[in-house]
């Protein structure tokens, strides 16, 4: 299980990676289904199966299928991947590399002083479930309700 | 009942308010019993205070209403002080008041700004009222700001003319020199005495300073120098004349009968302190006596028939003073109300004639009007027999005391006697001329109108006339206010000085009959010298003080204006504009409006702040 | 369970973050911006899952859902966004949109 979450971390910075500096605006697509595929692998491993589920299916799946959509409407096709490469000189990587590089050193000094060897527990879909119906049926309904404003406001921004 | 005294003010108040917040959109007939009535109630309160006052037998009664400000132990109140001296001047601001407002109501009646009159009228009582009824020195000079407010906006009422406006800029600005000097004067007394109460401030002055003590003197003079600036005494004379821009009910009553008898009350009412200076109190006499002379001579000269009043109410002010500085308090106040009677009556004749011969003011121009206009005829006869201190006149009992208390005063008391007989000769002249040349020898205008008066008109000129006649007879309960160092009743004056006071305003009519009835003798005769002629110019104009205080004072002032014309001060400021506006570029900068830089800012920040967090 | 150290969990969520964020930072083209606050908002997903199964509790992935429900609103409203802007100005170029320089 161990191997399994190295290897799935890997792929998933090196698919990350290949997002960021990707041309193409579809293969990048892809790659980023990947790096997201490669995560529900990773939520699974650390023993949360229904969030793996629902990584693999909604983020993997809808959300990106919209992105595809969306891609193929504006028909961003050869003349796109020319003008992203005139904009991607290498000039323009420092600055946000720099910082952030600074961030993560940041990020791992601080995360170097956590406790190690500590069992990871499994969170079952009951458990979640349970709770998610329970003290937090609330926050599912003002979820639903965020869901149905993005809808009816992608609906009217998208109109001609 | 006295405890109503509260309302006094508070008629005219509503009155003010009613007519203000409709804004004009009454009918002229509902404002009039608006404007009127609320003085009317005012003035039937105040007789039946006045009454219950006097059965008492009581010296004072203090009202308190409420606290107006709290600061330490420094609390001013609304709080009504009742005793002799504002009940006379209570009962004469409301009495007369009343009868100028139903004056006003038939004089005004072609006027469009009907209601703005009457508002402002009802907020000049209420104040002035608040003046006179005031317990502690900050309530008087509410009252004391209000009604000179109240003077500037009816002395500009008809504000179209420019001419108007400015010369209710300079009634303003004039007296405001008085009012700064008076507030100084107020600081100095809270500073030293640590109240503003008047009795508790007069107990403590009396029990902490001594006679001639520089902070009394200090303290009388600033207050002088506010009572000199209300009334219209010298050196702050000049806008008096000049007030008499506004309508003529205004001169009645703000500008002759009330609010410049202000400084009269004003002196009466601290006398305490001007008894702890006696210099000043002597200075208060030379200036009385000082300006009724200058004020008489001018008077003789003048030949608008509003400005003659006006000179003659500074004359009668300066009587007053005179009284005052020689200890005549209630003399002073004696003559304060007669004059309040037979100067309102003048005035409200002098509205009739002007309103019947259609604004026409110069008096060369009317002549033999006796019968055309019958009623201001007898008004202003009467009124100038009053006025002139005719035997048997209301005039003529309190200029008496003040005179004789005058020649009764120990060292300079015979020479103010003998100015003050010759301004009573001078008096005599000049009101007996305006009547000779108005309403005597040939009828010269062109204006055949009959008299403009109906019963609103006449019925206050008819009172105001008994009152000048039989006014004199009535005594002011005022004993128990200066019950230490007035003058007291019996006089002993020999029968030949007391004939020399009764014979000089006699002469003064006869000269003025020799000159402007029988001709005997000619003016231009008189006026025939270059140097007469010059003199004559020097009187008219008022002894030059006009220029004077062009060349003093408003001539470097404009210079400095001219010179500072991009004031210093503003530099300052214009720095602050230039800071805050480089400021603003510099941050205009940061705002590329590119979207990509924002986020960069973002993530800066939040590199710096976890920095800070990990660092610290 | 084998333990996998937590720190390494989140680590990776941190490289991922970092990654979103050079992605913001770097592309010009809106739909690759959109991307990549996709990836950091994955990321910060991801460190919710490794608490939640550090501590045992359930509210971590009951966070993660909330952000999985924020991701798909936002998507929708942004990709409606981006529509809009390729109409007006026929470009996905994301300095174009520069109306609020001060």
């Amino acid at each position: 299980m161990i191997i399994l979450f190295y290897i799935a971390a890997a792929i998933a910075v090196i698919s990350t990676v290949c997002v960021i500096l990707q041309s193409n605006i579809v293969h990048a697509l892809i790659y980023l289904i990947t790096s997201l595929l490669s995560v529900a692998v990773i939520f699974y491993v650390l023993g949360a199966p229904f969030a793996a589920m629902l990584e693999a299916i909604v983020y993997a799946g809808a959300i990106m299928v919209l992105f595809l959509f969306v891609i193929m409407m504006l028909n961003l096709g050869q003349h796109t991947r020319d003008q992203e490469k005139s904009w991607l000189t290498s000039k323009v990587w420092i600055a946000p590399s720099i910082m952030s590089g600074i961030l993560l050193v940041q990020l791992v000094n601080v995360l170097s002083e956590l406790d190690h060897d500590v069992e990871l527990t499994r969170v079952g879909v009951l458990e979640v479930s349970a709770l998610l119906f329970g003290p937090y049926v609330l926050a599912v309904e003002l979820a639903s309700i965020l869901l149905l404003a993005g809808l009816v406001s992608a609906y009217h921004l998208a109109k001609k | 009942m006295l405890d109503l005294i509260w309302l006094l003010p508070t008629f005219p108040l509503l009155g003010f308010l009613s007519l203000v917040l409709t804004g004009g959109s009454l009918p002229k007939k509902i404002v009039a019993v608006i404007g009127a009535g609320s003085i009317g109630l005012s003035f039937l309160v105040a007789a039946i205070i006045a009454a219950q006052f006097l059965a008492n037998g009581e010296a004072h009664f203090i009202k308190e209403v409420w606290v107006w400000m709290s600061v330490g132990s420094f609390s001013p109140g609304f709080t009504f002080y009742l005793d002799g001296l504002s009940l006379v001047m209570m009962l004469v601001i409301t009495g007369i008041g009343f009868l100028i407002h139903l004056y006003s109501a038939g004089f005004m009646l072609d006027d469009p700004s009907y209601s703005r009159f009457f508002s402002y009228m009802n907020l000049f009582v209420a104040s002035m009222l608040m003046l006179v009824l005031a317990d502690n020195l900050v309530l008087l000079y509410l009252g004391w700001e209000g009604v000179g407010l109240c003077s500037y906006l009816l002395i500009g009422f008809w504000y179209e003319n420019p001419a108007n406006g400015y010369a209710a800029r300079k009634a303003f600005v004039t007296t405001r020199v008085g009012d700064t000097s008076m507030a100084v004067g107020l600081f100095l007394l809270f500073a030293q005495l640590g109240t503003l109460n008047i009795q508790d401030m007069l107990h403590a002055a009396e029990a902490q300073w001594a006679i001639g003590s520089g902070l009394a003197v200090a303290a009388s003079l600033l207050l002088l120098g506010g009572a000199v600036g209300k009334s219209a005494q010298l050196p702050l004379q000049t806008w008096l004349p000049d007030a008499m821009a506004g309508p003529t009910p205004i001169s009645a009553l703000i500008h002759a009968a009330t609010m410049v008898t202000a400084g009269v009350y004003l002196i009466a009412r601290t006398h305490v302190l001007f008894e702890l200076a006696p210099n000043v109190q002597l200075l208060v006499a030379w200036i009385g006596l000082v300006t009724l002379l200058m004020a008489g001579f001018t008077a003789m000269t003048q030949h608008d028939i509003k400005r003659i009043l006006a000179y003659s109410t500074v004359s009668q002010i300066g009587y007053m003073f005179l009284g005052l500085g020689v200890g005549a308090y209630s003399a002073s106040i004696f003559h304060l109300m007669t004059h309040a009677f037979f100067k309102a009556l003048l005035f409200l004749a002098a509205g009739t004639v002007i309103l019947s011969l259609h604004h026409e003011h110069d008096i060369f121009r009317m002549g033999g009007k006796r019968k055309q206009l019958p009623v201001a005829f007898a008004s202003f006869l009467i009124g100038s027999l009053a006025l002139a201190a005719f035997p048997g006149t209301s005039g003529f009992f309190s200029k008496d005391e003040i005179l004789l208390a005058a020649l009764e005063m120990e060292g300079p008391g015979l020479i103010l006697w003998i100015g003050g007989v010759i301004g009573a000769f001078f008096t005599g002249i000049y009101s007996f001329r305006l009547v000779f040349v108005v309403f005597f020898g040939e009828s010269k205008a062109h204006h055949e109108d009959k008299e403009v008066a109906g019963f609103s008109m006449a019925g206050p000129l008819i009172l105001l006339m008994i009152l000048s006649v039989f006014g004199g007879l009535i005594t002011i309960p005022v004993q128990e206010v200066f019950n230490h160092g007035d003058v007291h009743e019996e006089h002993h004056v020999s029968a030949f000085m007391h004939g020399i006071m009764i014979a000089v305003p006699l002469l003064g009519i006869g000269v003025s009959y020799l000159f402007y009835m029988s001709r005997a003798l000619s003016i231009e005769n008189l006026m025939a010298s270059s140097m007469a002629k010059s003199l004559h110019k020097f009187w008219f104009s008022g002894w030059g003080m006009d220029r004077l205080y062009q060349i003093l004072f408003v001539n470097p002032f404009l210079f400095l204006a001219r010179v500072n014309r991009a004031d210093l001060v503003d530099r300052f400021y214009e720095l602050l504009v230039q800071l805050t506006r480089i400021a603003h570029k510099m941050v205009a900068q940061t705002q590329t409006g590119q979207l990509r830089w924002y986020a960069l800012s973002i993530a800066a920040g939040l590199i710096v702040i976890v920095s800070l967090g990990v660092l610290l | 369970m084998q333990s996998i150290p937590i720190e390494h969990g989140l680590i990776l969520a941190g490289i991922l973050f970092s990654l979103g964020l050079i992605g913001v930072l770097t592309r010009r083209n809106v739909v690759f911006v959109l991307m990549s606050l996709e990836i950091m908002l994955n990321a910060s997903g991801l460190a919710f899952i490794v608490a939640a199964s550090r501590w045992g509790h359930a509210e971590g992935q009951i966070m993660f859902l909330m952000i999985l429900t924020l991701a798909a609103a936002e998507v929708a409203v942004g990709l409606g966004l981006i529509i809009q802007m390729y109409r007006r100005f026929n470009t996905v170029d994301i300095n174009v949109l520069s109306k609020m320089k001060g």
